[in-house]
This record gives C-alpha cells, sequence and structure tokens, in this order.
C-alpha cells in the first residue's frame, strides 16, 4: 500500500452508556504512515474512542475499516495481531516480572510470530534491545527491575515498548505523557518522533499540547463525544469553538 | 538522636552472584543448590522402600497424600492464570468415571484406561469449562462449585453410571509396587515440570494474564485459548488422580464428585502458599498426614484439625513454603536506624 491511502477509517461510530452519549457520530480517516493527535477535555470520550477502534468496548454502531478490513467488534486480540498497537492510560505492567520479561508476552503474539524473523534469537535478547530504545540501558540494572518497583515514566515507557514489541503499523497512544516530570518528557518525545519518522502510523491521545504539536501534523477535537473540529493544530486552535470547548484563556 | 533497629534482610551469597547461571565453586554450594530438590525426591521415592517398617496403612495414606498433591498442583495452575477453582472434585470425578466405564463395559486393563481417562478426562473438562473461562474471578469459582454437584445429581437422578451405588469391582493394579510408585512419581514429574513450565516464555504469557488480563489481550495473544490449554493440562492432572484411584479402590462413585476433594486441595494451596506449586505440595504433604494422626481423637478431630489450620493461616499467611524459601535465601540481621535527628 503506497502511502497516502487511509490505513484507518472510522465511519459514524456511536456508543451510549446508558443515557450519557459516549461518543456521537465520530468519522475520521487516517492516511498510511501519517499522524493524528485527538483533544478534548476531560471526560469527552477520547479513551472511549480508543477502546471502540481496538473493540474493547463494542460499538452501538458505525464501522472501522483497518487496510480496508473491517474490524468492528473483532477480539482485540486479533486487531493487535492485524498491526493495531495501544497503550493504556494508566499502564498495569506484570508486576512481578522483570521489566523486560514484560516484553516476552507481545513477542510471544501470533504476530510476532509470524512475521520475519519473530522466531529467530532469544526472546530476552530482543526484549533487551527493545528496552534499550525506549531508554532502559542494558549495562544498566534498570531492565532487570521487578516491574512493579519501576518509577511511574519508566512504566510509560515500558507501555511504549510493548507497543513496539508488536511491530505494529499503527499504535495509538493513550495519554503517554500524563503523569511524566518535564524530563521524562523530554527524553520520551524523540522516541516518538523516531517511531513517526520510521513510518508508523501514529494516532496521539494527549493533554500536553506543546508536545503533542510537535509530533502530529493534524488534530481532532471531541466535546461531549461529538467531533467539533478536524485539521491542522494552528487552525484547530484558532478556532472560536474549540476555544469556547476546551482551551479557555490557556492557548499556548 | 535515638537509635533504634529495623530487621535487614539479606540475600545468600550464592543467590547474589548469579539468579540463573549458577556458579559453583565448592560441594557447599553444590549443596545449597542441590539439597531442596533432592530432599522431596529421595523423601517420596524412599518411603515406599520402607514399607516393612512404615507399616501398610502409612503407606496407603502416602498414596492418599500424592493424589491429593496433584489436585492441589492442578489448582495452583489453574490459579496461576488467575481462574480460582472450587472444583477439583469435577476433574477427580470426571477421570474416576471414565476409568470406571471404561473398565466396565470393555473390560480394558488400568495400563490403557488411566491414560486415556487423563487425556479423555482433561479435554471433556476443558471442553465443558470452554463458555466459562471467559468469565473473571467469583463467576468462574461458582461454576466449577455448581459442576461437581450437578453431575453428581445426574449421575443418581438418571440412574447411569452405576447411579447410587456406583461402577464396582473394578480391576485391581497386580503389584505393590505400581501402587505406590505410579502416584509418587506422577507428582514427582508434575511439580517439576510446572515448576519449569512457568518460567517459560509459555508460563510468563499465564501469568500475565493473572496480573493483567486486558493487556496481555491487547498484547494480541487470545487469553482465552490459552486459559482453556491450561484448563486442559489441570483437568488432565486431576482425572489422572480420579482414574488411579478408581482403580486402587476397584470403585467409582458419586463420592469422588464430593465436596472432599474440591475444598482438600484448596486448603493445602493456602497453607502450604500459592504460586510456586512446591508450597501446594508441602501444605498436603502437612494437611493429609495431620488428618490421619488426629483419628486418635476420635470426633474431636476437626476441631483440633480446623484449630492447626487457623493456626497456619493466622502466622504464616504467605504460606509455608514461601516461608521457609526465605529463610533459606536470605539472612536476617538488625541494622541500626537513626531517628529524629
Amino acid at each position: 500500500m503506497s502511502t497516502g491511502d487511509p490505513i484507518l477509517k472510522v465511519i459514524n461510530l456511536n456508543k451510549n452508556f446508558g443515557g450519557v452519549k459516549a461518543i456521537t457520530n465520530v468519522s475520521f480517516e487516517l492516511e498510511q504512515g501519517g499522524s493524528l493527535g485527538i483533544i478534548g477535555p476531560n471526560g469527552s470520550g477520547k479513551t472511549t474512542l480508543v477502546n471502540l477502534i481496538t473493540s474493547f468496548i463494542k460499538p452501538d454502531s458505525g464501522e472501522v475499516l483497518f487496510n480496508e478490513k473491517n474490524i468492528t467488534g473483532l477480539m482485540p486480540y486479533k486487531i493487535a495481531n492485524l498491526g493495531i498497537a495501544r497503550s493504556f492510560q494508566m499502564p498495569r505492567p506484570f508486576y512481578k516480572l522483570p521489566a523486560f520479561k514484560n516484553l516476552i508476552i507481545p513477542l510471544y503474539s501470533p504476530r510476532v510470530k509470524r512475521l520475519e524473523g519473530g522466531k529467530y534469537g532469544e526472546r530476552d535478547d530482543v526484549a533487551l534491545d527493545l528496552l534499550e530504545d525506549v531508554g532502559f540501558e542494558r549495562e544498566s540494572p534498570v531492565p532487570y527491575k521487578v516491574a512493579g518497583s519501576l518509577p511511574h515514566g519508566y512504566v510509560k515507557r515500558l507501555e511504549l515498548a510493548q507497543c513496539l514489541a508488536l511491530r505494529p503499523d499503527l499504535i495509538i497512544f493513550d495519554e503517554l505523557f500524563s503523569g511524566m516530570s518535564m524530563s521524562e518528557v523530554a527524553s520520551t518525545l524523540p522516541i516518538i518522533e523516531k517511531i513517526s519518522e520510521e513510518g508508523k502510523t501514529l494516532v496521539i491521545i494527549e493533554h500536553r499540547l506543546r508536545e503533542l504539536f510537535r509530533v502530529v501534523r493534524r488534530v481532532i477535537v471531541l466535546n461531549f463525544g461529538s467531533k467539533i473540529a478536524d485539521g491542522p493544530p494552528k487552525e484547530v486552535m484558532a478556532s472560536g469553538e474549540v476555544k469556547k470547548a476546551y482551551l479557555g484563556s490557556e492557548v499556548e | 538522636m535515638v537509635v533504634s533497629y529495623r530487621k535487614e534482610r539479606l540475600d545468600r551469597g550464592i543467590k547474589a552472584r548469579s539468579d540463573d547461571i549458577f556458579v559453583i565453586s565448592s560441594h557447599r554450594e553444590t549443596l545449597y543448590l542441590v539439597l531442596p530438590r533432592i530432599i522431596p525426591i529421595v523423601g517420596i521415592l524412599l518411603i515406599p522402600l520402607l514399607k516393612e517398617n512404615v507399616g501398610i496403612y502409612w503407606e496407603k495414606v502416602l498414596v492418599i497424600t500424592c493424589i491429593i498433591s496433584l489436585l492441589s498442583l492442578s489448582w495452583d495452575l489453574l490459579m496461576s492464570v488467575g481462574l480460582v477453582s472450587l472444583g477439583q472434585a469435577f476433574f477427580f470425578g470426571t477421570g474416576a468415571y471414565f476409568a470406571g466405564f471404561l473398565n466396565k463395559s470393555f473390560n480394558w486393563s488400568p495400563l490403557f484406561t488411566i491414560p486415556i481417562a487423563t487425556l479423555g478426562g482433561g479435554a471433556f473438562c476443558a471442553i465443558l469449562l470452554l463458555p466459562v473461562v471467559r468469565l473473571r474471578g467469583i463467576y468462574f469459582s461458582l461454576i466449577t462449585l455448581a459442576l461437581p454437584i450437578l453431575f453428581m445429581r445426574i449421575i443418581e437422578a438418571g440412574k447411569i453410571l452405576g447411579g447410587e451405588e456406583g461402577i464396582v469391582a473394578l480391576t485391581p493394579f497386580h503389584s505393590i509396587w505400581i501402587e505406590l510408585y505410579v502416584p509418587a512419581i506422577a507428582l514427582l514429574f508434575c511439580l517439576f515440570g510446572f515448576r519449569r513450565l512457568i518460567n517459560t516464555d509459555y508460563g510468563i504469557v499465564l501469568r500475565g494474564i493473572r496480573d493483567n488480563d486486558r493487556a496481555v489481550m491487547a498484547r494480541g495473544i487470545n487469553i482465552y485459548w490459552y486459559k482453556t490449554q491450561v484448563v486442559f493440562i489441570a483437568g488432565a492432572v486431576g482425572a489422572f488422580a480420579g482414574a488411579f484411584l478408581t482403580h486402587y479402590y476397584q470403585f467409582a462413585g458419586t463420592s469422588g464428585l464430593g465436596l472432599d476433594y474440591s475444598i482438600l486441595p484448596l486448603t493445602c494451596v493456602i497453607v502450604g502458599g500459592s504460586g510456586t506449586f512446591a508450597g501446594a505440595v508441602l501444605g498436603t504433604f502437612i494437611l493429609v498426614p495431620l488428618a490421619e494422626i488426629l483419628r486418635a481423637f476420635g470426633t474431636l478431630r476437626v476441631v483440633f484439625y480446623s484449630l492447626i489450620l487457623l493456626a497456619f493461616v493466622v502466622v504464616l499467611p504467605e504460606g509455608i513454603f514461601d516461608y521457609l524459601q526465605r529463610k533459606y535465601h536470605q539472612y536476617e540481621r538488625l541494622a541500626s536506624v537513626e531517628v529524629g535527628k
């Protein structure tokens, strides 16, 4: 597939929780290799949208197409095997395992086994390589520590490494930077930029707009479950509706 | 400035040096590593040889203990993927009836009935529990608790498989050595096999499912398939125990589906400590012989049994094995702490 074709297509997605309209008629397309930011005030349905795309929640109506294949309502593990990796907003690592052993799980998935070279090499070595990419020094004790004892910034980067281990085509980051210190963000941002430059398609949900706009060229704004704006960051931020709904006076 | 003391735990030398590749430089270190593994192996294999000294009664206790240990191991394996089973009797009873039925109807020898009951019983349990592995926590437990009771009533009401009388006059084993050694070797095989399995990459996936099943699913792993595989293995081990005891007693009845076989393994794992498999075996080797010793107290037996159980759970909630393991690998000392400068 050449660059420019839509890799992800969301068509008229709807989801109600009882009387609450969590997502109403949200549609968007994302081209191969593109990067999209999703922003919006708290409770506007951003995480619900991720859960709907990755099928952790089934939509009431609407469709999700990935590489022109309808993936609406497939089991989450099937979607992951097709090449969509997601991070969780509240990462819960496998506490009792050493950090690098956490990566054994994605490396053991059918997708990685099927991909070229996925069956070769000790999984432990592959895991340590992946962790080195996200800043766990191989020679230091950090990758060998029990995941439950890692500081929050490392846990988030471990989550990032777990997504990368799947070798996905599309990665969805659900508030990767939340709870990270400034220095942790500063060291993680280049990793994300690098992933984007390598041609992976990214969807990033984020509250830290300055960091987000360094990576994405397009943003969608959600408010009360509806899409209220879609376009390049500068244009979107200038729109009156967005300012009213979300940013108030805090435009950066 | 006040100086107070706190307990400090330090790893013993050899473990600090290397966690998985053992650098062995002396007989003392070799012993340190090998002894905890050799003692149970030699112990379990040696007791049957001493049958003249121990007496046939205690040899029978050994057989029962090994059988219950298998059920405890099977429980602990299910626990390692986060499934809490309250129905070990279902696995046990399935194996018992499979072996009993095949032996009675086709007159097959235990050499065939036991392996078929093991695999068939495992498959039967896995298929029946297939819709249930999607349930988490207490819901899975409730279903497993209900299944053996359900089958017990079906057998009683339907007068199938011998009804209330059970299937009687089955083929016994022709040698006492088979009776003593088959469960002992099966136990050692499962104990060390499971301990190895849980540390492979496959085992890591299983432990991941227990810690956070949604995250494992997001990494492209079909958790329901993995859980089903574990139910099959656990079911097969339980069915083996049931099939063996059926031929040992020459009887398969509804007692095999009784609550005893569900609760006893669970209690043993709680006392011994969950998650290490060795804890499950240790717990069984304490509780089952203890129940026999307490027979001397007649009706008060249950009171003493409960008190001892309570004492274990209150004093060592982590489990006996975890406690012993910690004492073995670490030593404690008092370290001074400066408080209130």
